[in-house]
């Protein structure tokens, strides 16, 4: 249903419920820009909608080679919108590459415009194309609109006396503007944005908005002999309130700072470049007067080191980065939760092992976030389904590092990183505080740096405090008194209260939902993180077709909550979507001895919609 | 270095902890030289935080009656970083080996020395792994025989103080353990705003035993040692010998002084500012030259967090923090009974 349009009129349907479009280009066309500012557009005439951005992993990619295809696919529409939609009705391809590596997944039927200005022989050779297939009638099951959008875009931003190069970069306006038309958007906030992004180069201002003009005016035309025409999706019956689009990075800063405020303390952010995790230190620099100190470091291990620092002098401490990066914070983490300091750790997971596939998404962190460090070293361990989920779910894992003293892991991926979505924006006094206190004077009984609270957290006590001195350290601590302390019973009660400290995080969690369907019955399907928009989805149309199933999605990924056990067992099949190799099932294996059975995805790609009901109808068959 | 001044005597920095270390080690002598001139320094226990990283050395911080943290294997400049960031006002003292800050730790050393992040660093070198049961080090000389080098080493050795000022230190000292020279080193120290680098020879008695004795020892020291003091020639045995420019070759040489009058013999007056000389001083081979030893080089530059913080303060001028004002920012609309409004 992300691709509700029906096409088989061979133009789209009048009145759909939501569109696919998906812009592919070279990565040096800028269709990451092009999908973004249709985003903000889509969102702006109140359709619902998801985005997926899918990008090299090279900065500039050789230019015309399949390689280098980058691609930005948005669904939206009238309706509650979860996923980015399976198969495009729509694909704008810039040159050959784009075409070849899109065009298969585009719905039978779909549209398909290419800029035919790009369609010469090198540019056919690189993408490996023995003849044009604009010319050769091998795209005869779908829709095809060619015309020269170079040519076109020359044209119209002649009068600028740009040079021929600066002039093909507004190739991605004019297909922006063709796309406006076509789903009837306002181009007025493309322009402002475009004013004032080239507010210093009025002239790059100008060409850039008589493309978007003129690429807009097409349409008009076109639309009297071609395949186009003009479609207008109403907006979505969404909540009234204030809307914005938000994408996973910046909802997760957001909820830092929030979180950190209500904690009513400093944040304080060591970082270090990686991708797709770097966002969120781009977006928590400019932050400052929120009490936000950002911090970029030498390495990965010195960022979260020095995170782990700050919390020893009483600010919270933040790091985030992405699979290789973590595992090189895994020494580090362990002395947070030996010396029992508050830390945020944000994964953004992408494809691996190793540095794997940067620009691609996976959750195969699972293991690494739950298991990944030596010794018997438990973490709270969150994950968020969505880039609007990340905001709630950075404030939670502040405050559970806060009232429980310990490093949290907030796993989050590259799809919900980058990808945007509309967002109610909260009210903030709906939150409630947090506040931390640091110990300032010693308990009844004396000062006791390892003594615990009725939580097992132990006291925050910031150097400076006079009278309070103590030393911590990564060496085993004896229960209370903190001193170095080897001794066989001391290391045994220690390593269970750490284990039960963390365990009590269950307590100040909600009990298990299910999401969609009915407590029990005959299949549950299983999932976290950013699975979420098409399990939900797989699954409500597999209820609309009278199936028994339903749509558990974990948040809390370690501790789990208390009840899941129980709830698991109420059904008599439960199936773990996941894109990895099966890391949540074995965990509910273990923790429940319950039959999870895996669905495995590890292309780098989100699961299609299709391929959850495609299982769903298998495990009921 | 803070500004605080509180009285306190010795016993005030001695914990309640039992020491360690093996009887005779050179650590004995540098912690009671700490525990000795914290008082002279004003330093208030309470604001005053060692962090240390793996090593013999790095369980300094348990033994000093003051905050401390004893942190992972080489990453001590890293977690001192961040306790400073939140907290400049604190007095933020490093305790490092040669391992752990040349070898594992060697990026975190070279950048919190570039960045010049206020903080007293003291690398105790030893020239091996104490705590591992003395495989040879990063500094250890070239032959160096060891468990893990019976055939002896091959590798040629860090020098430390050549890595601080390559780093970009603006403060570089020696001193020895045993020294009664080590306290006006550290008062130097913590007197430097920003990172102090301090290399103390430090005896490691069971797996290095005596190793620096060609220039420790008492009986030969006015010979083997050069002690430096700013704006006072360089002088060395009992001022018969002292320290010139080559400007043939570019060098250092040793020069005799005849009837005190150094300045007829071309010795340089030690100026802690001069960069260039204070390359030649950290390079100069032991054996053709004495030992160069006290503070190197002393010429302060602003700090880490002073900029941060002034960056930070200047960034958020004017601005109120709002957060309801935070979370809507970009473009909005409002949906009024299921319609959109821009
Ligand atoms: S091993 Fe060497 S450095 Fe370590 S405590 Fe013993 S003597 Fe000191």
């Amino acid at each position: 249903m992300a691709s509700a349009a029906e096409v088989n009129t061979g133009k789209i349907d009048a009145v759909p419920e939501a569109v696919v479009v998906r812009f592919a280009g070279d990565s040096g066309d800028g269709m990451q820009l092009t999908g973004g500012q249709f985003t903000l557009s889509t969102a702006l005439s109140g359709n619902d909608l998801a985005t997926f951005p899918d990008f090299p992993a090279e900065i500039r990619a050789p230019q015309g080679t399949l390689f280098g295809v980058s691609a930005f696919q948005i669904n939206f529409g009238s309706r509650e919108i979860n996923t980015a939609g399976d198969q495009p009705d729509v694909l704008v391809a810039m040159n050959p590459a784009a075409l070849k590596t899109n065009v298969e997944a585009l719905k039978p039927g779909g549209l398909i415009i290419a800029d035919s200005g790009e369609f010469g022989k090198r540019n056919l050779d690189k993408a490996k194309y023995e003849n044009n297939p604009l010319e050769d009638g091998s795209l005869a099951k779908w829709q095809l609109l060619s015309f020269d959008i170079s040519q076109l875009t020359l044209d119209a931003v002649k009068p600028f006396g740009l040079g021929n190069k600066e002039a093909l970069r507004c190739k991605n306006m004019w297909t922006l503007g063709l796309a406006l038309w076509m789903f009837d958007r306002e181009r007025q906030p493309i322009v402002d944005w475009l004013n004032q992004k080239f507010a210093k180069k009025p002239e790059i201002a100008e060409a850039n908005i008589a493309a978007l003009n003129a690429g807009h005016a097409y349409g008009e035309t076109a639309e009297l002999s071609g395949p186009m025409q003009k479609v207008h999706i109403p907006a979505a019956p969404s909540e009234p309130g204030l809307y914005r689009t938000i994408t996973g990075a910046e909802a997760i800063s957001l909820g830092l700072v929030a979180g950190t405020h209500l904690a009513d303390l400093p944040m304080f952010f060591g970082g270090y470049p990686i991708t797709p995790a770097s966002a969120i230190l781009h977006h928590l620099a400019r932050y400052k007067e929120y009490g936000v100190t950002t911090f970029q470091a030498e390495d990965e291990i010195a960022a979260i080191a020095s995170a782990i620092g700050a919390s020893y002098s009483g600010s919270l401490g933040v790091t985030s980065s992405s699979g290789p990066g973590i595992a090189l914070k895994g020494e580090a983490m362990g002395l947070a939760i030996m010396t029992e300091l508050p830390l945020v750790v944000v994964n953004s997971q992408r494809g691996g092992p190793s540095t794997g596939l940067p620009t691609k998404t996976e959750q195969s962190d699972l293991y690494q976030a739950v298991y990944g460090r030596n010794g018997d070293a438990p973490m709270p361990v969150i994950a968020a389904r969505s880039p609007a989920d990340a905001f709630d779910c950075a404030i939670e894992a502040v405050r559970i590092a806060v009232q429980y003293m310990t490093p949290v892991m907030l796993l989050t991926d590259g799809y919900i990183a980058n990808a945007a979505e509309p967002w109610a924006v909260p009210d903030m006094s709906d939150y409630k505080a947090f506040p931390v206190q640091h110990l300032t004077e010693a308990q009844d009984g004396g000062f006791k740096p390892y003594g615990r609270d009725e939580k097992l957290a132990r006291p925050w006590v910031k150097p400076g405090t006079p009278d309070l001195m103590h030393r911590i350290g990564g060496i085993e601590k004896a229960v209370d008194t903190g001193h170095i302390d080897y001794a066989p019973e001391n290391h045994q009660e220690m390593t269970e209260i750490r284990r039960d400290k963390v365990m009590g995080v269950a307590e100040s969690i909600d009990d298990q939902q299910v999401d969609l369907g009915d407590a029990g019955g005959k299949l549950a399907i299983v999932g976290w993180g950013s699975t979420y928009g098409p399990i939900h989805q797989a699954v409500r149309r597999a209820r609309e077709a009278d199936h028994n199933v339903s749509h558990i999605h974990i948040r809390n990924i370690w501790p789990m909550p208390k009840n899941l056990g129980e709830l698991l067992k109420s059904y008599e099949k439960v199936l773990v979507p996941e894109m990895n190799t099966g890391q949540l099932k074995t965990l509910l294996r273990d923790q429940f001895l319950v039959d999870a059975q895996p669905l495995n995805k590890t292309s780098g790609q989100p699961f299609l919609i299709a391929e959850i009901l495609a299982a769903i109808e298998e495990n009921l068959a | 270095m803070n500004e605080m001044t509180k009285v306190t005597t010795l016993k005030d920095w001695e914990t309640d902890q039992e020491v360690r270390w093996c009887p005779g080690c050179g650590d004995y002598a540098i912690l009671k030289a700490v525990q000795r001139t914290m008082p002279q320094l004003g330093a208030d226990p309470a604001n005053t935080v060692f962090v240390s990283g793996i090593g013999c050395s790095s369980r300094f911080p348990y033994y000093m009656e003051s905050y401390g943290f004893h942190t992972i294997h080489g990453r001590a400049p890293a977690v001192a970083t961040g306790v400073k960031l939140a907290n400049p006002e604190l007095d933020v003292w490093i305790i490092t080996g040669d391992g752990d800050a040349l070898s594992i730790g060697g990026n975190h050393t070279m950048h919190v020395l570039r960045r010049n992040l206020d903080c007293q660093i003291m690398l105790f070198n030893n020239e091996i792994y104490g705590l591992t049961k003395g495989q040879y080090s990063p500094t250890s000389r070239e032959g160096t025989t060891s468990p893990s080098t019976p055939y002896g080493s091959v590798d040629h050795p860090a020098s430390p103080c050549a890595f601080a000022l390559g780093s970009g230190a603006r403060f570089v000292a020696r001193g020895i353990d045993v020294h009664k020279g080590l306290p006006d080193v550290l008062k130097a120290a913590h007197a430097h705003k920003g990172a102090a680098f301090i290399e103390i020879f430090q005896n490691c008695i069971v797996y290095n035993k005596d190793v620096f004795e060609e220039f420790a020892a008492k009986k030969t020291a006015a010979s083997t040692q050069l002690w430096l003091t700013d704006g006072e020639p360089m002088l060395f045995e009992k001022g018969e010998k002292g320290i010139a420019l080559d400007n043939e070759n570019l060098t250092l040489k040793v020069v005799n002084v005849v009837d005190g009058d150094w300045e007829a013999a071309g010795v340089i007056v030690h100026d802690v500012t001069n960069r260039s000389i204070a390359h030649m001083l950290v390079e100069l081979p032991f054996g053709e030259f004495p030992m160069a030893l006290g503070v190197l080089y002393d010429d302060p530059k602003p700090t880490f967090e002073s900029a941060v913080v002034e960056q930070n303060r200047l960034a958020s001028e004017g601005k109120k923090p709002d957060l309801q004002a935070l979370v809507s920012k970009g473009q909005t609309w409002t949906v009024k009974e299921g319609r959109a409004e821009l």
